[in-house]
């Protein structure tokens, strides 16, 4: 055989050796089970008996009929439209602050990033329970101040508030990026606009957020996705009830009652690859908006 | 009084004033939980304040006893053990693609890495149905395959990724040095990718750690079993049996739960912040 052929191949062999492990995954744990729940989503499944197609019933239900699957499409919405943006104008503006040259830089940014560290956990979702609960901290501190108090959780007003600040709470993260982002705006930019008498505020939206809109994006892209996805804060703060009346009911703990409570492993299925085509749709229109504000050099 | 104006104005106290005092507001609900795990139940909901009143260790003790004779500490064994087997997994499947796909030459290897890359972006929901009926008829559901599993076969992109990133930053011209001595590519795997690639894997086991110890829903999915609950299962425990005397307790426990995460933060500091940054600066 030609000997250059044998290397190609010998080429591929080792290529494909490396690569296998992540292949069988994205082939056994990705592929395979998207279509499974592709095609579950068109049957009535409960895991005892074998699944039975009812084609788009499914879906006919969750779009026409299901009030609490409309809800919670509403709830994941308002959390993300909310808890996204404010989070992130919050890491921007810090992060800024602390650009400025100031010093101990790396410990403000090792402080404001510890609760982006727990955030995500069990126990900070337990701590949020007492801090807006009736009698929480929260409360306490307004009493102390002579403001009447309110429960925060047990109202279904304030209930969901209570989730986005605990979203907007884990800045750090999202304010490191920024960071890093913010050192790479070259210096001069901001010494030739000083000459030409452009203040902070003139700076900031000429040069320092114009350069900066790639990270933004990405940003804006990586949190959307994430907080579509957020469950632990709801599950714990609401007991797994998504309530009170169903107002802390985001869309994955909603998937998670009925595919796991209720054994809907069909209705949970659809309401999976709905939330794909949401998450789908928002992120390529993410991508077509970022022609119009998104600034690449070169 | 125009001098004094100006020099205020120059200073940046007023900048790292008011950085302190976001600080101080955004850390405030961390070190009262803390505080409140050393006060009596009764005092927590009337003291705002940051020193208990009366100082107890009853809430790590009562705590710690778990239920039915399970305590937190046979919680803490069980997830160290299963972050630790998560981290073997990521590190071995996530390095040897991410080897591939920065230095390794074969058919559709852009292709593959598109799709990782679309797999990254992927909400976990739409594969978990198929996921537990999977691990269910294999038998593994009240074990820790179904969450250590798809770890040895890098199911999270995301690390990677970010071995991909760092692999192509190694010089091309080590690589040649190994060849020239007859090393073919696992040599160049094993001698001189890993060891110099040690940064990416220290950061993959910080965040393989932080997720695995924080992870509750796939936790939560596959184990129901009490001998081998999580530390996050064990603190779910707290909210079945909310009544008034187990806030002390829970919080205890919440504090523990959170030490690990904070030993990493204070030691590996310069690497969870690195590999945020690197994540996305050069993507």
């Amino acid at each position: 055989m030609n000997p250059k052929l044998i290397n190609v191949l010998k080429r591929n062999a080792v290529g494909y050796l490396f690569l296998s492990p992540w292949l069988l995954g994205l082939i056994g744990l990705s592929a395979l089970p998207i279509l499974a729940s592709l095609y579950f989503s068109f049957t009535r499944y409960d895991m005892l008996t074998a699944p039975d197609w009812i084609g788009l019933d499914n879906y006919r239900e969750m779009l026409l009929n299901d009030q609490k699957w409309r809800n919670s499409l509403k709830v994941t919405l308002i959390y993300v439209l909310l808890g996204v943006p404010l989070q992130l104008v919050f890491a921007l503006s810090i992060a800024l602050m602390l650009n400025r040259g100031i010093r101990g830089l790396r410990i403000y940014r090792a402080i404001y990033y510890v609760p982006s560290l727990f955030g995500g956990s069990v126990a900070v979702a337990l701590l949020w329970r007492q801090l807006f609960g009736g009698e929480g901290l929260v409360n306490l501190l307004l009493r102390q101040i002579g403001l009447p108090g309110h429960n925060w959780i047990a109202s279904p007003d304030t209930a969901l508030y209570t989730l986005i600040v605990l979203k907007i709470w884990q800045f750090g993260a999202p304010m490191v990026i920024f960071l890093a982002a913010l050192k790479q705006v070259p210096t001069e930019l901001y010494e030739a606009s000083r000459i030409d008498g452009a203040g902070r505020w003139k700076q900031f939206w000429r040069i320092t957020l114009p350069l900066i809109t790639p990270i933004v994006f990405f940003n804006v892209v990586m949190q959307t996705i994430q907080a579509f996805q957020a469950f632990t804060p709801a599950y714990i703060v609401s007991r797994g009830t998504g309530g009170p009346l169903d107002s802390t009911l985001f869309y994955t703990l909603y998937l998670y009652q009925k595919g796991f409570t209720h054994f809907q492993m069909g209705y949970a299925a659809s309401m999976a690859w709905v939330l794909l085509i949401v998450i789908a749709f928002v992120t390529a229109m993410l991508f077509l908006s970022a022609r119009k504000w998104v600034y690449y050099q070169e | 009084m125009q001098s004094i104006l100006a020099s205020w104005k120059n200073s940046k106290w007023p900048t790292h004033l008011l950085i302190i005092a976001g600080a101080f507001i955004m850390i405030y609900p961390l070190f009262w939980m803390i505080s409140a795990s050393f006060k009596p139940n009764t005092e927590i909901f009337r003291n705002t304040s940051l020193i208990p009143e009366t100082f107890t260790l009853e809430n790590y003790r009562y705590g710690w006893k778990g239920l039915s004779g399970v305590t937190f500490g046979h919680f803490f064994l069980n997830t160290f053990m299963l972050v630790a087997a998560c981290i073997v997994g990521n590190i071995l499947s996530c390095s040897m693609a991410a080897y591939a796909f920065a230095r390794l030459e074969f058919a559709l290897r852009r292709v593959w890495f598109a799709l990782m890359l679309v797999t990254m972006m992927l909400p976990f929901h739409v594969t978990i149905i198929p996921q537990y009926i999977m691990f269910n008829q294999l038998d593994m559901i009240n074990t820790y395959w179904p969450l250590i599993l798809p770890k040895y076969f890098a199911a999270e992109g995301f690390f990677v990724f970010l071995m991909v990133q760092f692999i192509r930053s190694i010089p091309r011209e080590l690589d040649e040095a190994v060849k020239i001595d007859g090393g073919g590519p696992f040599m160049l795997y094993g001698y001189l990718i890993m060891p110099l690639a040690l940064p990416a894997i220290i950061t993959t086991t910080i965040f393989t750690f932080i997720w695995t110890w924080n992870d509750f829903f796939a936790q939560m999915l596959y184990i129901s079993e009490l001998k081998l609950y999580t530390v996050s299962l064990g603190l779910r425990m707290f909210l079945d049996a909310m009544g008034q005397n187990q806030w002390g307790a829970m919080f205890a426990m919440s504090t523990l739960s959170l030490i690990p995460l904070f030993v990493i933060f204070v030691f590996f500091q310069r690497y969870l912040i690195e590999g945020i940054a690197t994540g996305s600066l050069k993507g």
